[in-house]
């Protein structure tokens, strides 16, 4: 629960965070090592000073940390943890979906685990799939494109393979497609940034949502487009909020663009915790005001309370068919404590 | 950089010290994703010379490093064949040789670059299904449009109105007189680019024509264009320059609190200029 200066009370569903272990035990190679290096350089690059971690928390942390950091010191009152396998770089998978599991078990009522597959793994995917469900009744899945497997160095969402698991994912009711479509992370022999496959897979799978992490970032302008003619693609602001500190002015481009194009009901907070806290990211947002002459070449668009609301967690909860209301007086009943295990 | 937006204008000062002439072309090298000099973004680790320049026999080494490890083969060996092109036109120079360092295509790089193998074909074979002439394209017109975009934005606010930009002849932008260092020095890469693409060759020739030659249609949608070009390309460089001081312990030190960034495998010496 985040609570504005004036005292109102905003639930926030956090849309994008991870519970990995990157240490040097689990790193497979080289690879794995650059891999968790990365985003510590994307965590000090974007972050406050004083919200630094030392590398060796930032390697792994504990469930507890995470706990604390989402909704002791952070303002979270749920969030959704992806799954992020990483298998040729990652002993046990960097976060895999038993461990995002033990998590959301220790800590009931406040995780949304959403599972992984790949589609290159043709008949295994389609029954991980299955098993995911039926063990853990996924209601979503995080998808990297650019990640490795064996030669390939990245994969489509329009791809014929893609296509059987999304069919099986549509039938199944696993209804929310998360897929990371940002800044490289991984080397792709074609273009990573790409977003065009989003195009394709939205028009042939209406039923589906498909939350577009990074907004698409940096091609923002292709994901507007798409996201714009397509209803059912909606914006994670993971990685372009952060910005939100280092460059206002920035931010205040990407949130003008995203809200003349898109609309206030398909933007979705997302922390990206470990990579950054929630507790900064949303005080920073909550106090933000798009600047004047930005709005102005953006069709007066305007970074109300109401709008903030709904990007905070009202349209991640409308995804994720969570009931706001019983959720809220539920939390207030059973009140967070450090010792809430 | 890569296919060099200014290839060489003029030759090298022969009053330059030879080091001095090597930083002065890696100047001319931009980051072909975000149309800023190599030097700038500080992606050159060191440089040295090998033989006394007098003798016209002189190799010239250079490494160059980049944000991450997973920065885009494709830059890279754009990158790597822009300093090796540019280094290699000095009269004194008979081979560049470059070198990346920490990526993961490091090694496949560095032997293809310095076997003398063109570029074209290592580029082929690493993506058969990509054009290398159609990824510089993309990027020129980028690199183009973001620095119109910086002029055009200077001439309104000093008073133009959106019409008179869509007629403005280059004349006017040649006499134009900005204050702001950044404006001036896009200016200067704005009419380098126009020369570059033999657009506008005359001064009356419309100084804010489309990439295509055409004159701007919609005053309003170009800019909405121009602006998302823009916002792409800050994305990616400001991530850059964050992502590059925390990977080489350049964090500001100067603060209060300690910075924790403690990941390099070793502790490369930075290149003075």
């Amino acid at each position: 629960m985040y609570v504005t200066p004036e005292g109102k009370e905003i639930f926030v569903l956090d849309g994008h965070t991870h519970f990995w272990d990157g240490s040097p035990e689990n790193q497979k190679n080289i690879h794995g090592k650059q891999f968790i290096d990365c985003f510590y350089a994307y965590h000090t690059g974007l972050s406050p000073k004083e919200e630094l971690w030392d590398k060796k928390k930032f390697e792994k942390y504990s469930a507890d940390d995470l706990y604390n950091d989402l909704f002791i010191d952070g303002p979270d009152d749920m969030a959704i943890l992806n799954s992020t396998y990483l298998s040729d770089f990652y002993k046990d998978g960097f976060n895999n979906i038993e461990r995002n599991m033990s998590v959301a078990k220790k800590f009931p009522n406040r995780f949304i685990v959403n599972g992984a597959f790949d589609p290159r793994d043709g008949e295994k995917a389609l029954e991980y799939i299955h098993f995911m469900k039926e063990t853990y009744d996924i209601k979503g899945v995080k998808m990297y494109t650019a990640e490795w497997n064996g030669a390939s160095k990245g994969w489509r969402l329009n791809d014929p393979d893609a296509y059987k698991c999304f069919e099986l994912c549509e039938k199944l009711g696993i209804k929310n497609i998360h897929v990371h479509k940002g800044p490289t992370i991984l080397p792709l022999n074609k273009d990573a940034f790409d977003v065009h496959d989003v195009d394709y897979a939205a028009t042939d799978f209406q039923g589906l949502n498909w939350i577009i992490e990074h907004c698409g970032l940096p091609r923002l302008d292709d994901f507007c487009w798409i996201a714009t003619q397509e209803t059912n693609v909606f914006a994670g602001l993971a990685v372009a909020l952060p910005f939100i500190h280092s460059r206002p002015r920035y931010f205040g481009e990407i949130i003008a663009e995203l809200l003349f194009w898109l609309g206030p009901e398909k933007i979705l907070f997302g922390s990206d915790y470990a990579i950054w806290t929630p507790k900064w990211l949303v005080e920073k947002l909550w106090a933000f005001q798009i600047p004047e002459d930005i709005s102005a070449e953006r069709g007066g668009v305007q970074l109300t309370d109401e709008i903030k609301e709904k990007i905070l967690g009202l349209n991640a909860a409308r995804l994720y068919n969570i009931d706001v209301a019983a959720r809220k007086a539920e939390f207030a009943a059973h009140p967070m404590s450090i010792a809430a295990e | 950089m890569t296919a060099p937006l200014s290839f060489p204008l003029d030759d090298a000062p022969l009053n330059q010290a030879p080091l001095e002439q090597v930083w002065a072309r890696l100047d001319l090298v931009m980051d072909p994703e975000l149309d800023e000099p190599v030097t700038d973004m500080g992606f050159i680790e060191a440089v040295s010379i090998t033989s006394p320049p007098e003798q016209n026999t002189s190799t010239v080494h250079v490494s160059f490093r980049l944000p991450t490890y997973w920065c885009s083969p494709n830059f890279a060996f754009l990158m790597a064949e822009g300093i090796k092109r540019q280094i290699e036109v000095l009269p004194w120079v008979s081979q560049a040789v470059v070198t990346l360092q920490d990526h993961m295509a490091a090694e496949e790089m560095n032997a293809a670059i310095n076997a003398g193998t063109s570029f074209g074909s290592v580029f082929a074979e690493l993506h058969p299904d990509e054009d290398l002439a159609a990824l510089r394209e993309k990027f020129d017109i980028k690199a183009f449009q973001r620095r119109q975009e910086v002029v055009i934005k200077a001439m309104i606010a000093m008073g133009f109105l959106p019409a008179e930009i869509l007629t403005m002849p280059r004349a006017l932008v040649e006499i134009a007189e900005f204050t702001d260092p950044e404006t001036i020095r896009q200016k200067a890469r704005y009419l380098a680019i126009l020369d570059e693409k033999h657009l506008a060759p005359s001064p009356r020739d419309l100084a804010f024509p489309t990439y295509q030659g055409a004159k701007i249609d919609d005053y309003a949608t170009y800019m909405g264009l121009l602006r998302s070009v823009r916002i792409n390309m800050e994305f990616s460089g400001s991530l850059c320059r964050g992502l590059k001081r925390s990977r080489y312990q350049e964090a500001d030190l100067s603060g209060d609190m300690p910075i924790l960034v403690d990941f390099t495998t070793h502790n490369p010496t930075h290149a003075c200029r």
